[in-house]
């Protein structure tokens, strides 16, 4: 990695938790159960590396067959916490959204 | 490079902005779902990608592995009960962590001969606390499956055991920043990280999962931000600080809400030693209240606050504590939820399980709008609930939980515990507000009671 590449990285690193900080304290608690969820769904993001790790010709040849089962159960793990975490939050998010047109009918 | 790795980057890059988007659609129950479509669109986005533009060269790794976790984790998606969410939660931090420090561990052995220093101290990050977090996570939904003792393992010098094998890993990592060779070192971190995770999570109790929970959920998010600092991608350092960021305002949060520093919480081992608190005992005697006197009490008042906590999870009471509610309000008594930060056992628990059982969020009431309230209620309900409703923590400088912020239940009226027994509840803390002269014990398993005293309410 090049100095110039770590400063990038550096930056992005920053903003995003500068970002973060910003978005994520605006959120009710609510809606904290969810929201841990949720993050973890998108931190399922490592599953590209994983793909890559599973796919992909590495440099030294020799370690292609551990590379590939080691990104095979890497995928497996980040996959069921991607479907299996918007999934979860889905419903969650469901319950809290229904109730208002319940309440709505119980008051009419 | 070539068209397709720009296309690559173009997905990343959309998924990243559609990520935030989400985040920030998650400020209010009325947006937060479509927020998720969105995000879910930018996670496609960003696999098509990879899948386009990565130069994959072995398709069946890669479609065994994801089909296999489409159907795991769908059937967690679909089965899983609202109840059992905090154990899901932990799950799946022991997954993604994992999923970090495995890329970490292929990243070494693929790349291991062309990184330069600063990659190496980021893979040696991931792979810590990839697996620290991994096993960590584990026992923690171990903790609250039940399959393992809630109660605080502890034992002699167990801060100094934990000390040494955190020292031991920190310094292999070292070892092995400097000397690339020494590949030994490597598997050493990564051994250590992993027992090094059980040994932190074992001291820790139950009642204090939340904190840990936040805890382990920003640890997965750094892990795999550092695995985007590793394979210099964006997309990953973003999404991953996110998620990171997320779970350390989460810890604060429930720290302060429990008036306890981290390190408090994590090398505390609070609710193991308990024998000078019970000293203080009040002396009082605990008056039991009939079902009928109770749904007497509650059909005539003006107002009825409910109080839930860890109990109403689980005796899986939400659904009867919903129709109460209800019965209530049909006779024209303003029904409303008292919710701690604390209560349950990760942030947000007993928001999710009333949710569940169709209570309006409107209904919920965060502690700082509810608590100058108590004074003009009625009734205070207290369901399952000890150390969030225990005025000690308010009153007596000596508590254990001295100056951890309260729900003052004790203001109201009159107030009604719903308790399984007499027992001290999980902290083993005398509670004051039992013997108070404006409390009553209704004594059972709270659905049972909460369902009988709907069918008495419907009966006065």
């Amino acid at each position: 990695m090049n100095p110039a590449v770590l400063i990038a990285s550096v930056y992005v690193f920053a903003l995003a938790a500068f970002l973060g900080y910003q978005v994520i304290s605006r959120v009710p608690p609510l809606l904290h159960t969810p929201l841990m969820s949720a993050t973890n769904a998108i931190s399922g993001i490592s599953l590209i590396g994983s793909l890559v790790l599973a796919g992909a010709m590495p440099h030294e040849a020799k370690a292609q067959l551990p590379a590939h089962i080691l990104g095979f159960v890497a995928v497996t793990t980040a996959t069921v916490n991607v479907v299996g975490g918007f999934g979860i939050t889905d419903r969650m998010l469901k319950m809290f959204g229904k109730r208002k047109a319940d309440t709505k009918a119980v008051t009419k | 490079m070539t068209l397709t790795s720009y296309f690559m980057e173009a997905t990343y890059l959309v998924a990243s902005i559609l990520f935030i988007l989400s985040l920030k659609m998650m400020s209010h129950p009325e947006t937060a779902r479509r927020g998720m479509f969105l995000a879910e669109g930018g996670m496609f986005a960003a696999i098509i990608g990879t899948l386009v533009g990565a130069h994959i060269v072995t398709w069946v790794w890669i479609i065994a592995g994801l089909a296999l976790g489409s159907i795991i984790g769908a059937w967690m998606a679909i089965t899983v009960p609202m109840t059992a969410m905090p154990q899901r939660t932990a799950l799946s931090h022991a997954f993604g962590a994992l999923a970090a420090a495995l890329v970490g561990v292929g990243e070494f052995l693929t790349h291991a001969s062309e990184m330069t220093v600063v990659t190496r101290g980021a893979l040696g990050f991931e792979v810590m606390l990839g697996a620290l977090t991994t096993t960590g996570s584990l026992i923690a939904a171990g903790k609250l499956q039940g399959i393992i003792a809630g109660k605080p393992v502890q034992f002699r010098g167990q801060n100094v055991i934990n000390l040494l094998i955190g020292l031991s890993m920190v310094s292999s990592f070292v070892i092995f920043w400097m000397h690339p060779e020494a590949v030994v070192f490597f598997y050493t971190m990564l051994g250590l990280a992993f027992v090094f995770g059980i040994m932190l999570v074992i001291p820790i109790g139950s009642a204090d999962m939340p904190v840990v929970m936040s805890l382990l959920n920003s640890y997965a998010g750094l892990a795999a931000a550092a695995t985007g600092f590793v394979l210099q991608n964006n997309v990953l350092i973003i999404a991953g600080t996110l998620d990171g960021f997320s779970g350390f305002i989460l810890s604060v949060l429930m720290c302060k809400a429990m008036n306890r520093s981290i390190t408090n919480v994590l090398f505390g081992g609070f609710g193991a030693v308990i024998a000078e608190a019970s000293a203080a005992n009040s002396g009082g005697v605990m008056r039991e209240i009939s079902l009928d006197d109770a749904a007497m009490q509650l059909a005539f008042a003006n107002r009825v606050v409910f109080v839930p906590g860890y109990g109403l999870a689980t005796a899986q009471a939400q659904h009867a504590c919903r129709e109460l509610g209800e019965l209530l309000e049909a006779r024209g008594v303003t029904v409303k939820y008292a919710i701690h930060p604390v209560a349950g056992r990760m942030p947000g628990h007993m928001n999710v399980l009333l949710a569940e059982a169709n209570v309006p969020y409107s209904s919920l009431y965060e502690m700082e709008q509810i608590n100058p309230e108590f004074p003009s209620t009625d009734v205070a309900v207290v369901i399952g609930a000890n150390d969030v409703v225990n005025p000690d923590a308010r009153d007596n400088p000596k508590s254990l939980i001295a100056g951890m912020p309260i729900l003052e239940v004790d203001r109201a009226k009159s107030v009604i515990v719903l308790k399984r027994g007499q027992g001290r509840g999980f902290s083993g803390l005398e509670n004051p507000l039992f013997f108070k002269s404006c409390t009553t014990m209704l004594y059972g398993d709270a659905k049972s009671s909460l369902s009988h005293l709907a069918q008495a309410v419907q009966h006065v």
